[in-house]
């Protein structure tokens, strides 16, 4: 064939080259336009007062909404901020008792119903309830159950003979009782999450190591714990992000003139005083900034100790 | 034989055994939720407690329902957890699409910044947040409580893996049939993200209709309250009269209760999905 005289062969190209670029814009249009309601949300909501609430931990507030620069002065007065420092303590406490415990937990439940019983979906349903229910109503009844005079938990341990004590008034025990509360409500969330892993475990592996003569303990922690250590992972990481944050049962359980909320405020807790009960939104602004820091520090810490004990195939 | 049957048998009945007094502890609150909502509150304070009230006092829950506006409330978290959960579903399933079948310019960046709102505690936003409210004037009202919470992170993240997962070729097939984006995105790809949607749906509902610190701070005044908030004011009110406030946590809870019995399965698996990506 007669090759096309060079004049029409670019006329061609460009035009193919137009062709796809219209083309290609007209992708960049729509996808501009299905990310647009989503990314302006986030900006406005999300994105913009996070860089505010930066900029506020370097201010303080006045009366009438008006606020100044201080510089540092939020950061410093942290140093000496008994109650900070206390509800610090009092969220690592939380922490530490309610993710290895639920996660504990979580992991046994799950094992359990992962074997070949009958009723696992009866129980399954029983575990999960506290996961749907509000935890505000959470907090009522268990308060109820907690009440030191007409509870029900006293009166079961007078049976034993035990004096119950003050479980929400005690500064010793009050932050223990909302901790039990935290795992009650928890244990069904994970365990649905550490089912879904259980059952992705093949069950070759089980029936390879039976024919060795593995008993069920060595198979727990030769097979299912290391193949289940992502999921393990994945969970605790959450759970602590999540642990960090706990307000909801405290707001709810402890009353504000109550002589366990020293002994039971969190983080969170204090952020939400400052910011909108005692309007020194400054200071508000610069605990959230701390709390910010320490969940990333912490979340670093976990990946890089990933490495020492999750296993991916 | 003989043996290993037995075995399986009181292996099988500690597991039953260990489960059923779990099930008990999960379960009991909630039976003693209802049991104190339908007593006197004379008998509520009785010792030793009244296990099964007398008569029972449906009249508590009527009482509730007269000492605060508890049907406005419920209404407000109705429609709340309705515009959020349809919003989130529309809004973040539209975006995940772009984010993964669209070649853009500054598509990573744009990810990218949409992820780092998931790295970040709440509280981070809620001074700014609430000033915003007060700004426009939302105090007060239920968009305070719709609007921020249409947007999400993590929706857009969770749907944006369902459809990456999912192949080329049938978009590829629509395309030459002249579909444009929106096309393939609402007629192709959306019903096949439908374990998403649920998954992304269920945990928004729960979350919407459960909520306490948001709404709280938002609105105080009791119409545009939501039932967390109205929970946590009647405690304020009524706080040692247990059959009430046990009827009104019960109102509280039974909606949730009812939708997790009807769509169980939905449930479960969405929550996995969420956790287990």
């Amino acid at each position: 064939m007669e090759p096309l005289p060079l004049q029409v062969e670019t006329k061609r190209k460009l035009h193919v080259l137009s062709y796809a670029s219209t083309k290609k814009r007209s992708d960049y249009l729509w996808a501009y336009i299905m990310i647009a309601p989503t990314m302006i949300g986030l900006f406005v909501f999300y994105l913009w007062p996070m860089l505010q609430t930066f900029y506020f931990s370097f201010t303080e507030w006045g009366a009438f909404g008006t606020y100044e620069w201080i510089g540092l002065k939020n950061y410093t007065r942290m140093l000496t901020d008994v109650n900070l420092l206390q509800s610090f303590k009092n969220t690592g406490i939380y922490i530490l008792c309610t993710v290895p415990l639920g996660i504990f937990l979580s992991i046994l439940v799950a094992v359990l119903l992962n074997q070949k019983i009958k009723g696992t979906t009866i129980y399954r349903t029983l575990y999960f309830l506290p996961v749907i229910t509000m935890p505000a109503a959470i907090a009522m009844v268990w308060k109820w159950l907690y009440n030191s005079d007409f509870g029900l938990l006293n009166y079961l341990l007078s049976f034993i003979g035990i004096e119950g004590p003050q479980w929400l008034t005690n500064p010793n025990i009050a932050l223990y009782s909302i901790i039990a509360v935290a795992i009650w409500s928890g244990i069904g969330y994970n365990m649905v999450i550490f089912l879904s892993g259980l059952q992705g475990i093949p069950k070759t592996y089980y029936e390879a190591a039976e024919m060795d003569g593995a008993g069920p303990v060595t198979m727990f922690f030769k097979i299912t714990l290391p193949l289940l250590s992502p999921v393990i992972f994945f969970v605790s990481i959450m759970s602590l992000i999540g642990a960090f944050q706990f307000f909801d049962l405290i707001f709810m359980m402890i009353s504000k003139s109550s002589t366990a909320l020293e002994n039971t405020q969190s983080i969170v807790y204090l952020f939400y005083q400052h910011a909108f009960v005692l309007n020194d939104k400054g200071y508000a602004a610069a605990i959230a900034v701390l709390l910010l820091v320490v969940i990333l520090i912490i979340t670093v810490i976990q990946m890089a100790l990933q490495k020492k004990w999750v296993h991916y195939d | 034989m003989q043996k290993s049957i037995q075995f399986v048998r009181s292996k099988t009945f500690l597991i039953h055994f260990i489960l059923i007094m779990g099930s008990i502890v999960m379960l009991f609150p909630f039976v003693w939720m209802i049991l104190t909502s339908l007593k006197t509150y004379a008998e509520s304070i009785q010792v030793p407690p009244v296990m099964i009230p007398e008569d029972f006092q449906w009249k508590n829950y009527q009482e509730v329902f007269t000492l605060l506006p508890f049907f406005k409330f419920m209404m407000n978290t109705f429609i709340v957890t309705v515009l959020r959960t349809a919003g989130q579903l529309f809004l973040c399933s539209l975006a995940a699409y772009a984010f993964a079948r669209i070649v853009f310019p500054g598509r990573n960046l744009l990810f990218v910044l949409a992820l780092s709102v998931l790295m970040v505690p709440g509280q981070v936003f809620l001074l700014p947040q609430y000033m915003i409210m007060v700004k426009l004037g939302w105090l007060n009202t239920l968009q305070a409580v719709v609007v921020p919470g249409l947007f999400s992170a993590f929706g857009t993240f969770l749907l944006r893996q369902f459809f990456m997962g999912l192949p080329k070729e049938l978009e590829e097939a629509a395309r030459l049939d002249g579909c444009n984006h929106f096309q393939i995105y609402w007629r192709i790809m959306l019903p096949l993200a439908k374990p998403g949607l649920i998954a992304l749906g269920i945990f928004t509902i729960l979350w919407s209709w459960n909520e306490l610190m948001w709404p709280m701070i938002v609105n105080s005044s009791p119409e545009a309250m939501t039932l967390a908030v109205g929970l946590s004011s009647l405690q304020g009110q009524y706080g040692t009269n247990y059959p009430i406030l046990m009827a009104g946590s019960f109102l509280a809870v039974l909606p949730m209760l009812i939708l997790f019995i009807i769509l169980q399965k939905q449930f479960i698996e969405g929550i996995a999905i969420t956790g287990g990506k």
